[in-house]
């Protein structure tokens, strides 16, 4: 690999450091901040018992919630692209919507329904059903995007379906699904809200005792680095497992009908499967609402300020989702199309602070805004940014998804024609790339919708999201005034996920 | 838009009429100056919202000074304020623990209150500096489920909760702000060795949860006999469930043990606001008869503590509880108990 690709157009370079150096922020905050710390502090702080005992907790449940996802994930992937399962279209929506449930919700509804779920199990449980479809999405869309011809040449060369899996299958969605693992992996790092529910103390909840206990952000920052480390510790094992992959096909003419692969014996299994994940997912946080819903004692049906909450929530989001995809654009287009180290050493930065707790990232943007722009303090544009430097990766993923499957070859000969990188930049591959662009903002979109820790520091003052307002009566025990908050969450965040099914639907058309 | 969204939700319609007339019977209706009318001031707050809400818009009305409220956590809003610094927005902290006011003081971040304000309030629960005035105050108690245990079984001192007697059967919040100033009166009124063995025993018997919401729950739905919490809570919950779903009651540990703590809310005006004057009005407001009128009779359930007001709420009155006799200085800002939990383990 070279150091820096031969012929990188000069302005996507320039953008990709803009983007690179926005998410820096929280990173370069986390690190001048336990500069801070004087080294005796910094002994006890990190050198004791507590602090193996957390490495191992954090690493146990990473380790178990990634693979479980990729398992999860996969499966339903390849039976909702793959497979002739009835009512497909209905399990591709039921089965990404959980990532719309805020894991507060979600660690919440389960923490009500029984006491089973406290500590690894029911940590495992909860971000596991929470997570599995960020594997899911971009593996679907991997999976509807690949000539499945290739299975039926595989499988009349001898091979039986396992092996047809395992051996072409599984090669082409590789990247799909690493991308996804490494979103999970860097998510659960940083992840409080669930893990404090369940008493499963890890890095992330140990960083908010610094601060919620101690108010020594020097001692929470020193710990943020040890997150840092763990994170970059990820980003090498991705980097190293996806290599240079390329799935690309030019499509030949009129693409091939290949029928479904038939479950036969196996739909009642499979649709049990599904409707028992579904159930679990969906099922109890949505029960557990619309049970405070009914029974709750406070209540503020119809609420005042529920639709406004609810205006305000959706203004970010498709704010957030526009401004998190164009950054994050020319990070994939450099990481993917101009493959070299300085290209993939920029992608992979923009990862860091996906790992750290979202109180980090934002104070980190209170403290860069106030000392440099303060104008735009708890201004909406902030919060955006916020969001953007939050969700970055969740954008980069879908994108880089899609461009693998983008065949270089027709911007190459876009250039051999005679025309300037950019150009073709804009003329061939964005519009190849639209799907991705979709599912890009899509994700950041249902992410925003149920981000806390972030829109409590950084709103405007006096308004309120639906994710704030709920916050703001749980905290208050008033549980049957929250629950509608929680419901139009998961109500606003249906008609994206929607739209990002009906995206992968098209997705295939396009890039074949 | 944005002014549309904002002033329907710092003003329920009806809240207006009824507080102006509480204001009016109070008789300081009238006499505010005018000076300061029109301006608008900044509220970080991290308590009760929907009590915050009503007091700044009586305040409002009472005034005619703007407030702009912020409600978040009290820990996270007081982190805010140490990295705004002096580029702080807001004018006021309202806090709900000393340790979180403290902190700032620490770094002076805070101003000193106006002394009319301060005498409002038993100087027992001001800022020994005057640098925050306490609004309202909350007891340690001890929730239990009616099923599992009866009020003349439970000691009466929090540290026998931790014996092996109660293996399973307590639970507390270690990582909530309202358990340290508890675990800074063990130390205080026992020592350092008597708290190095109350955390142990707890380590090894008690059951650890992440707030005090999710404990009394816990405490009323069975999942655990006995729980430590502040009074309000409880309070809260039972709103929530109706008596009827309410399977828990209170038990008040003994006289001057740390279990019986009285801890206050406070708030203080921020040395770096631009707006002192109107800011320290809404602190004389604060403690002022109609303020205090309305905690009292609100769904936080804190006891009010300035202008003589008492609750109305079924509790038992703040002047029948006997807390130790430790003051806000030996209850500290918090990192001292925090560096007790690190060393016995627990966090």
């Amino acid at each position: 690999m070279t150091l820096i690709g031969r012929r990188v157009p000069l302005p996507l370079v320039g953008a990709g450091l803009v983007t690179a150096a926005v998410v820096a922020l929280p990173a370069v905050f986390v690190l001048a901040e336990a500069g801070g710390v004087g080294w005796a502090q910094a002994r006890t702080l990190l050198l004791r018992s507590t602090v193996a005992q957390l490495l191992g907790s954090t690493a146990a449940l990473t380790a178990a919630v990634t693979a479980l996802s990729i398992v999860i994930g996969v499966a339903a992937a390849w039976c909702t692209e793959r497979t002739d399962l009835p009512a497909v279209r209905m399990w591709r929506v039921l089965v990404v919507l959980p990532v719309a449930i805020p894991e507060f919700v979600s660690g919440y509804s389960w923490v009500s329904l029984t006491s089973a779920v406290y500590g690894f199990g029911g940590a495992v449980l909860i971000s596991t059903l929470s997570l599995y479809p960020l594997v899911y999405l971009p593996v679907a869309a991997m999976l509807r995007g690949r000539d499945p011809a290739q299975d039926q040449v595989a499988r009349s060369l001898g091979l039986g379906p396992g092996a047809v899996f395992r051996r072409v299958t599984l090669p082409q969605i590789r990247p799909a699904m690493l991308g996804g693992a490494l979103i999970v992996g860097l998510h659960l790092l940083g992840e409080y809200g669930a893990f404090a529910i369940v008493r499963y103390p890890t890095f992330a909840t140990e960083i908010f005792t610094e601060y919620n206990l101690g108010f020594d952000p020097g001692a929470a920052a020193l710990l943020s680095v040890v997150l840092i480390v763990l994170c970059v510790a990820l980003l090498g094992g991705e980097t190293r497992l996806t290599g240079a992959a390329q799935q690309a096909r030019i499509g030949g003419g009129v693409a091939r009908q290949t029928p479904p692969v038939r479950l036969g014996r196996l739909t009642a299994p499979v649709l049990t499967g599904f409707a028992g994940l579904v159930t679990l997912a969906l099922g109890v946080p949505i029960g557990s609402l619309g049970y405070w819903l009914i029974r709750g004692g406070s209540t503020t049906l119809p609420p005042a300020s529920i639709w406004a909450a609810a205006g305000f929530t959706l203004t970010l989001g498709a704010a957030a989702a526009a401004v998190t995809t164009l950054l994050a654009l020319p990070v994939a287009l450099l990481a993917v199309r101009h493959r070299a180290r300085l290209t993939v050493l920029l992608e992979r930065s923009t990862y860091l602070a996906r790992a750290l707790p979202g109180v980090v990232v934002a104070l980190a943007l209170v403290f860069f805004a106030l000392h440099y722009v303060p104008i735009v303090y708890q201004s909406a544009p902030l919060l955006v940014l916020a969001y953007a430097v939050l969700f970055l990766p969740l954008a980069l993923i879908a994108l880089r998804a899609t461009l693998t499957q983008i065949p270089p070859g027709l911007a190459e000969m876009g250039r051999s024609l005679g025309r300037p990188p950019m150009i073709v930049l804009v003329r061939v591959t964005l519009p190849l790339l639209g799907p991705g662009l979709a599912a890009a903002a899509a994700l950041v979109f249902l992410s925003t919708t149920t981000e806390l820790t972030a829109t409590l520091l950084l709103r405007p003052t006096g308004l309120q999201t639906l994710a704030t307002q709920f916050w703001v009566y749980t905290s208050g025990l008033a549980y049957g005034a929250a629950a509608p908050y929680a419901a139009l969450m998961v109500a606003v965040s249906a008609l994206p996920t929607y739209l990002l099914t009906r995206r992968i639907d098209s997705l295939s058309t396009t890039a074949t | 838009m944005v002014s549309m969204i904002r002033a329907r939700m710092v003003q329920p319609a009806w809240a207006v009429p009824v507080l102006t007339g509480l204001l009016m019977v109070a008789g300081c209706g009238g006499t505010s100056s005018t000076q300061d009318a029109g301006q608008t001031i900044t509220v970080y707050s991290g308590q009760h919202e929907q009590t915050a809400t009503m007091l700044v818009t009586d305040f409002t009305a009472a005034t005619g000074i703007k407030v702009e409220l912020r409600s978040g956590g009290e820990a996270e809003l007081a982190n805010q304020i140490l990295q705004e610094g002096t580029a702080s927005p807001a004018d006021v902290f309202y806090a709900e623990n000393p340790p979180a006011l403290e902190a700032l003081r620490e770094k002076n971040l805070l101003s000193s209150v106006d002394a009319a304000t301060l005498t409002a309030v038993p100087a027992a629960y001001d800022s020994p500096q005057g640098r925050w005035v306490g609004v309202s105050a909350r007891s340690a108690v001890l929730a239990f489920n009616t099923a599992a245990a009866s009020d003349a079984q439970l000691p009466a001192s929090v540290l026998d909760m931790a014996g092996p007697a109660w293996k399973g059967k307590f639970g507390y919040a270690p990582t909530e702000t309202d358990f340290q100033p508890v675990l800074t009166a063990v130390a205080k009124l026992k020592g350092a060795d008597a708290v190095r063995q109350w955390l142990a025993d707890l380590k090894a018997n008690a059951k650890v949860y992440p707030d005090n919401e999710t404990l009394v729950a816990a405490v009323n739905s069975g999942e655990i006999a006995t729980g430590l919490i502040d009074h309000y809570y409880w309070y809260r919950l039972q709103r929530e469930l109706g008596p009827a779903k309410t399977n828990s009651a209170l038990h008040y540990f003994g006289p001057g043990d740390p279990g019986s703590l009285v801890d206050v809310s406070g708030a203080a005006v921020l040395a770096s606001s631009k707006q002192a004057g109107a800011a320290q009005k809404f602190l004389a407001y604060l403690v002022s008869k109609p303020a205090q009128t309305i905690i009292g009779t609100s769904d936080s359930y804190e006891y009010p503590l300035g202008s003589g007001v008492t609750t109305s709420q079924p509790l038992r009155p703040l002047a029948e509880l006997h807390p130790p006799a430790l003051t806000v200085e030996d209850l500290g800002d918090g990192r001292s108990s925090l560096a007790m939990l690190q060393q016995a383990g627990l966090l």
